[in-house]
Parts: C-alpha cells; structure tokens; sequence
C-alpha cells in the first residue's frame, strides 16, 4: 500500500507538431474581420468580425467558417457507431445516453426480438421491454437518423449491436475518436474494444461473447488475465486522451505495447501516462501514420 | 452521493474483481489513485487548499475571524465547517440539491474535529469569554469522481496547514475598552499545528470485502460504508456508518484495523508533501485550475 499526495505539476500538452495549417482558437477570438465569410458552427458575428464562441480548430470550407471544438457533447451522425446507456424505458422507446445534448432514443422496432425473429412488434413485447433492456443496461448501436432537433434515433438490427454484458465503460471526448471502416476491434491481447464515435468506449473480454442476440448476459468471473489486459488498456486509453491523442486501433495498440513495462496501476500516475503517450505518437509519426 | 446507474453485468464485474483483489483501473483494494495537492492559492482567505483525487475536486478556503466564543465554553476558539456542492459537479446538486450530502459532510467534519486532541483550539482564544478566533472553512465541491469525504477532509487539513492567522495584541487597562493591536508586518502570522488533525478514510463495503478510495462506479456497487476520522498517529475520532447494508461486527474491526494502517499512511504522506511545498516557499508558481 502506497499513497501518493503530491504537488500539482503543470501539465503540458505534447509538443504539437508545427503545422500551419491548423488554427487554435479560444471563444472570444477573432476569427477574420473579412466580412467575405459565411458564419458557420461555433462561431458569432460581432462587431463586424468573425468570433469563435468555442475552444477548437477552425475549419474553412469555401466561404463557410466554422470552429471544431475540442471538448464538446457529442452531435450524431447517421451511420455513427455509439456506446450508450439505457435512462429510461418509455412506450415502445428506450431513452439512451450517448453524451449528446439530447437523449437519443431506441423504439421497440428498431431493435432485434431474442432469437432474431422478424415480425411486428406485439402489445406483448411492449410489456417485455425491461426484461430486454432495462435502465443502466450499456448498449452498442448504429445512429439511424438524426431528427430535426437533433435527437438521435437509434437502431440495434444487427448481430453486432444490441446489449453489452461484463466490461468497462471509458469516457473520452468524443471529438478524439477517430472515424475508421470499422469501430470494434478484437485486439490481439484478448480483449474486445468499441469505439464509440460518442466518446464511450466499451472494453470486454472476448470469452463472454456469445450469439444469443445479446439479450442473454454471461455472469461467470472473468480470469484475472482478461482483467489486467482490461485495466491495461482502460489506463492507457485515458492516458491518450489526457494528451488529446486520437483514439483508433492502432494508436491503442501502440499505447499498449509501450505500457508493457510497467504494471497496469502505475499508468495511473501522471507522468507515466504521459510518457506512454508521448512514446505511442513518437511511434505513430515513425511509422508514418498521420 | 452522486449515483451512476450501472447495468447488472458491470456490477458484477467490479464485485468479482474486487474478490480478486484487482480492481477496474488495476488497483488493489488497499491502495488510493493519485492526489494533486495545492495550497494558498486563494489570496482573499486566510488559507486554502485545492486538492484533485482522480475527477474528485475539492477547493477549501479558511477565513479567520474574530468573535466572542461560545457561553458555555469562555476559553476556546472554534473550527466552523460549511460545504457546498456545486452544481458544475453534478446536474443534481441544483438548487437545495446537494444539501443532504452537504450536512453530511459538514456533520462528520464537525465530529472529526471535536476530539479536545486533534487541534489546540485553546490558543484560538485571545480574551476568556469576550474574544477568540472563529476558523470558517468553506468546502467547495467542484468534480464528482467518487470518494468525495476523503479528499474533502484532506483538502481540510491542507487549509488548515495553509492558515496564517495574523498576531494580535490585547490591551486592556483599567475601566477602559478593550484594544487591539495587529501586527504591521504582514509575515507576523501565526500557524496552527495540524499533525494531529484528523482525515477521513472511508471503507466501501462491496460483496464480502472492503475497499479505500472507491471510484464512483465503485460506489454505485456499494452497499454501506463505514468513515472514520483516523489520525496520524493512528487513533480514530469519529466513525460513521453510512448506506442501507449492514455490516456485522467482525468486519466492523476489520475494517478498522485497515482504516487506521492506510489513514496513517495518508496522514503522513499529506504532511511530508505540506511541508515540501512550504520549502518552496514563494518561488513555487500557483498552478490553480489552469491544466
């Protein structure tokens, strides 16, 4: 047993790349006072200049300027892939928390029945609804349709989607996980990894997988190997998002593989989980991934 | 306390690894995350400490003031504890929300603080019966990431570490009023000796074993706990048992035994760290809320 108490260190970011590219600003900063632009997301004509209202990168497209923030809630896109947590069970509609401004909802007819039948969803199966999903119940889905308050609409009509069972849930800045082709990942450690583009990122022993639809979920113990990969992993997936590094496959493997000489509750301290991170980007330029 | 909602399966989870002794992060059960500890940040106070434990943050702001002390005890000062749950920590702290968390706080450092032992407030009183020294501290909850008692009380003693109280002078002559000098020299402070001071270290109880510093998944499992207010030197002068489960007696002491090993050890390690910053002296640059 070892308590740690120490001095606040003033925590730096890792040196960013010079790139001219990029624009940071903060809210209140002018843009342009070129009153050529469009006014675009994240950004507010004031005394005939552009100004950001967000702390982000500014994005031109064309005439349109708008400003990518870096820590916001999460705003949907369809095809999206998301983690999120069942809130509340309503009539014929779930209410999910997927770190958006709004809940998002999941209707009883979007989902899978048990056993994948394919038919209407009955008067029965609406009373059945908690004993599907119930509140605090983590689920993986698919944004099927963003409506016009921005309210997600989700959907679970796929095998790949629907309940999750024994895992840990990891919150990230949503802007940090990267868009890829795929968004589940089985790592070579034996660990089962979804990255939400909401920011939630679910981690899972593989072993607890089973094709039941996901409604049926596996109780048994997980091994004490699967749980140190998890911890493993869920420590440096913060430690790259405490230096604002981008989530995929490859960044946390690399995160991974450089954390190995270390035990997994170490890359809790600070200067550790910045070390593993700086060394994972080091390796990500010199492997040419940008 | 601020509730996550978890599913069943995370649940059991983080109840079978705490049996196995590896918890979620990698931890064991005995062990705490990281604190990042500052103080004498706040220069309109008259000491305060920041203290981040993981997402807990706690800011403590220490004003001294001079009262009459209380009827029924003429020749001491006292402590006065006041929390507040900010509503940037959790969306339900709203409004009189965070009050019951509030009072349950403020009640436990009240009693922590109680023991005749841990704090000379004798030397607080200046005049028996007509003039004393009133310690306000605020505690301001600003992050909710579990295990809100213990870095509260730490933050505390830190704020208290940090009080300077300036020098005061009492006249009296005869027949006349009563007359105050206050030192010129603004470094004429006097400082209050804490080594004795309490912290809080609270045990979770979740499925059969018990663990320190709970993270708040951790405390959605848990289903009582038991905080007590353990010195450096290894006493214990207050206990609370919180939470609807019970706990039976024999881990009741167990729980205590490791109280005590692990409060002394947070104890010692939060002086050793006081008196590094204060060798720093003025040369150390306040990092405050700037990340």
């Amino acid at each position: 047993m070892e308590v740690d108490i120490r001095l606040p260190a003033p925590r730096g970011r890792l040196a960013a790349k010079e790139d001219d590219e990029i624009t940071l600003v903060t809210p209140g900063d002018v843009i342009t006072s070129d009153t050529g632009f469009m006014r675009g997301h994240g950004t507010v004509m004031e005394d005939d200049s552009l100004k950001s209202t967000v702390a982000g990168v500014v994005e031109r497209v064309n005439k349109l300027i708008s400003v990518r923030p870096l820590k916001a809630r999460y705003t949907g896109e369809i095809g999206d892939v998301i983690v999120g947590r069942v809130i509340e069970v309503g009539s014929r509609r779930w209410k999910v928390d997927v770190h958006a401004k709004l809940d998002a909802v999941l209707m009883l007819s979007s989902v899978n029945l048990p056993g994948g039948e394919l038919r209407r969803r009955s008067e029965e199966d609406e009373r059945m609804m908690r004993k599907y999903l119930q509140e605090g119940d983590v689920i993986s889905a698919e944004v099927q349709n963003v409506m016009s308050d921005g309210t997600l609409s989700l959907h679970t009509r796929s095998l790949k989607y629907g309940k999750l069972g024994q895992g840990v849930l990891v919150p990230v800045p949503p802007s940090l996980v990267k868009r890829r082709k795929t968004h589940f990942h089985t790592l070579p450690c034996g660990v089962k990894i979804i990255l939400g583009n909401n920011g939630y990122i679910w981690l899972t022993p593989t072993v607890t997988e089973s094709n039941t639809g996901g409604y049926e979920v596996d109780l048994s113990p997980v091994s004490r190997g699967d749980r140190e990969e998890m911890a493993r992993l869920r420590n440096c997936v913060l430690a790259l998002a405490e230096q604002k590094m981008l989530l995929y496959d490859t960044s946390i493997m690399y995160a991974y593989e450089e954390s190995l000489k270390f035990e997994s509750k170490v890359l809790l301290k600070s200067e550790v989980a910045s070390e593993i991170a700086e060394l994972a980007q080091q390796r990500l330029e010199h492997e040419g991934y940008k | 306390m601020v509730d996550v909602n978890l599913s069943e399966a995370e649940k059991t989870f983080i109840v079978h690894g705490i049996q196995d002794n590896f918890r979620e992060d990698g931890r064991s059960n005995e062990e705490y995350r990281q604190m990042d500890l500052e103080t004498g940040l706040m220069s309109n106070t008259s000491g305060s400490a920041r203290l981040r434990l993981a997402n807990t943050e706690i800011l403590v702001g220490v004003k001294a003031e001079l009262e009459e002390p209380k009827p029924e005890k003429p020749d001491v000062g006292r402590l006065e504890f006041f929390v507040d749950c900010s509503a940037n920590a959790a969306p339900e702290f709203e409004g009189r929300g965070g009050e019951e968390l509030a009072t349950e706080m403020m009640n436990l450092l009240y009693r922590a603080y109680s023991a005749s032992t841990v704090l000379d407030v004798s030397s607080l009183c200046l005049q028996s019966g007509k003039l004393c020294w009133v310690l306000y501290v605020d505690v301001l909850l600003l992050e909710c990431g579990g295990n809100l008692f213990d870095a509260a009380s730490i933050a505390v003693k830190a704020a208290l570490f940090n009080t300077k109280i300036p020098s005061v002078k009492v006249r009296q002559e005869e027949g006349e009023e009563t007359e105050l000098e206050v030192s010129d020299d603004p470094y004429d402070v006097r400082r209050l000796d804490v080594s004795a001071a309490p912290t809080v270290l609270t045990l979770s109880k979740i499925g059969h074993n018990h663990i320190v510093d709970a993270s708040q998944k951790e405390e959605a499992c848990c289903l009582a706990r038991l905080m007590m207010a353990v010195t450096a030197s290894g006493s214990v002068t207050a206990t609370v048992k919180e939470g609807r489960g019970s706990l039976d007696p024999d881990s009741i002491t167990e729980m205590m035994q490791v109280g005590k090993r692990v409060g002394k050890a947070v104890n010692e390690k939060l002086l050793e760290t006081l008196k590094e910053e204060e060798q720093k002296g003025l040369k150390r640059k306040t990092v405050g809320f700037l990340r």
